[in-house]
């Protein structure tokens, strides 16, 4: 599978249903009220069209902070009470790293890296996740 | 030469020698070319050795003129720093000692001391020793300052050979698809553990792996900051989607862990690498089973 | 001591749309003074926190930046300054507060690790002004990385 969605975006951030899957596709510096905006969109969506898994790409953000941080917890949040479940995929090292240092581990958000490894994860296809994939943090 | 020495109307001593250095710059930049410190750095060139000579000379005269021959501050040392600097750094880089780079500065005080002297040979001994002393306080700021830069020199090449020495000694090996390792050897400092931090998450990247194994069997001890910078790798390995899997702790460093209260509980550990591979490709789905009923084992 | 054009500047911090600008420059000025994507990557984060601490409890302020040198390293200083209410329990704001929601001083307990160096003046109904040094060299970088 492969799915290029890199396109160029240009004020909006591009939102794709593939089958059971939303695909939402996250670049370079995102103001605040964008990634609120983005919050709420993504919410609707998801109630809207009963889709079972959500899947982030932040393969393209070059900074997470705790405020974008907070925005994808909130949005794995409210999909899994609409029984969704979200994988964020992608992130860089250098972005880990630095959440990392923040004190922001993200614990119980799913992670792939990369949105191939989440959708096989999603669609119950990939071994790992026999496992549940890699081992969320407990706290 | 307006400065020309005349009884009766000296300036300090300080300027006295500024004009000394002037009038004499052509016979010291010539003496110092014959120098260690200008001869070694200067192997093609001699005249360009008498220029730099020239050059260092003349910033020398400069800082004698306004009295601050004490002062490694002094505007014109900037002159100086650039010059010598860059020959004591090139000579500090060739693996000459400090120590030997400031008796080189040292060797360039006699000539001049000994010209300074031949030049005024009808001046009060009081003068003459006032002079002298000014250009060996001149000279000692001289060497103050150049040994500051060949120092900070000296600390940047051991910085960079550290950072070598850190990288050679971060390898990290493809196991199988979708799995990779570091091994480490040897001490772990707060730097090194956030270069295998950084080494192995862009591995992830680069590799696809969706497991990572940390190897700490040569791994002597493990302090505090380096078991938080284990858990921040495998932290951060989770939010790029892969697992982290640290293998090989000595019962010396479970010990120590132990001892220092850290909870390693959220953390998969293995008592070896070949129990981590074992571990990670079971979880990719694949199993090592034995070719023959007999055969040894993957334990 | 000489300095890369473009990293000295002063910014104001009024709209979400300046913390963009705040980061955007922060990365290009901490990329000019050599440093390595991970270093950079957190100071950039840094400046955004301390950026959005400035907009949100200081009520808009400015940030100012000036490359530094100190022998053979180069550091970037920011500094964050806002003539808002102040901060009145500096100890609380500096825990992690970033659990909290928005709670007062969010971010600054999480800046704090990701600098070299960190300095809070608050007086109540004054104003705030938060200093951050990083060094280029610090960290080493990792192989494969320009």
């Amino acid at each position: 599978m492969n799915h290029d969605l890199s396109g160029p975006v240009t004020g909006h951030v591009p939102v794709l249903r593939l089958g059971d899957v939303l695909l939402v596709t996250l670049q370079g510096d995102l103001h605040d009220s964008t990634a609120q905006q983005l919050q709420q969109d993504i919410g609707e969506t998801v109630a809207g069209t009963g889709v079972s898994g959500l899947v982030i790409d932040i393969s393209g953000v070059e900074m997470v902070d705790s405020f974008l941080g907070r925005v994808l917890a909130e949005i794995a949040a409210r999909a899994s009470l609409l029984a969704a479940r979200t994988v964020v995929a992608g992130m860089r090292p250098a972005v880990a790293i630095t959440l990392v240092e923040l004190g922001l581990t993200l614990p119980g958000l799913r992670t792939a890296l990369s949105t191939e490894v989440a959708m096989d994860l999603l669609a119950g296809s990939d071994p790992a996740s026999r496992s549940g994939g890699p081992r969320q943090e407990s706290r | 030469m307006p400065e020309h020495a005349s009884t009766g109307q000296h300036g300090s001593p300080a300027r006295e020698v500024g004009a000394f250095l002037r009038r004499r710059a052509e016979q010291i930049s010539q003496r110092w070319a014959d120098e260690p410190l200008f001869r070694t750095v200067f192997t093609v060139s001699r005249d360009e050795a008498v220029e730099a000579g020239r050059i260092v000379v003349d910033a020398l005269a400069q800082v004698a003129d306004t009295d601050q021959v004490h002062d490694p501050d002094a505007a014109g040392f900037t002159v100086v720093r650039e010059q010598l600097s860059r020959m004591g750094a090139a000579r500090s880089r060739a693996g000459f000692t400090t120590a030997q780079v400031s008796n080189d500065v040292d060797a360039l005080r006699p000539p001049v001391e000994n010209l300074l002297v031949a030049d005024l040979p009808d001046e009060p001994t009081e003068l003459v020793r006032d002079c002298t002393t000014a250009l060996t306080v001149l000279m000692g700021t001289m060497r103050l300052v150049v040994l500051e830069t060949a120092l900070s020199e000296g600390q940047a090449l051991i910085e960079r050979q550290r950072l070598q020495l850190m990288e050679v000694a971060t390898p990290v090996i493809k196991l199988w698809d979708g799995i990779v390792a570091v091994p480490l050897i040897g001490t772990l400092d707060s730097a090194r553990s956030q270069v295998v931090m950084e080494t192995l998450l862009e591995a992830v990247v680069d590799q696809h792996a969706r497991f990572a194994i940390l190897d700490i069997t040569g791994v002597p001890t493990v302090d505090s900051l380096v078991a938080q910078h284990l858990m921040k790798t495998v932290a951060a390995a989770r939010l790029m989607g892969a697992e982290c899997v640290v293998s090989g702790i000595r019962p010396a460093i479970a010990q120590t862990i132990v001892q220092l209260g850290l909870d390693l509980g959220t953390v998969i550990t293995r008592a070896s690498l070949a129990d981590a591979l074992a571990y990670a490709l079971h979880e990719l789905g694949a199993d090592i089973i034995n070719a023959t009923p007999g055969g040894a084992g993957h334990r | 001591m000489e300095t890369a054009a473009g990293v000295d500047a002063c910014l104001p911090i009024r709209s979400d749309m300046d913390l963009v600008w705040v980061r955007q420059h922060v990365r290009q000025a901490a990329g000019l003074l050599g440093f390595g994507l991970v270093e950079q990557t957190k100071l950039v984060t840094a400046a955004s926190e301390l950026a959005r601490n400035t907009l949100v409890h200081g009520g808009g302020g400015r940030m100012e930046t000036a490359g530094l040198t100190n022998g053979h390293t180069r550091g970037l200083r920011l500094t964050f300054s806002d003539e808002g209410p102040g901060i009145p329990d500096l100890e609380r704001a500096l825990g992690d507060g970033y659990t909290s929601g928005d709670g007062l001083g969010m971010g600054l307990g999480g800046a704090r690790r990701l600098v070299h160096e960190f300095a809070v003046d608050s007086t109540p109904g004054v104003g705030t002004k938060v200093t951050v040094v990083s060094w280029a060299d610090r960290s080493p970088r990792p192989r494969g990385e320009f």
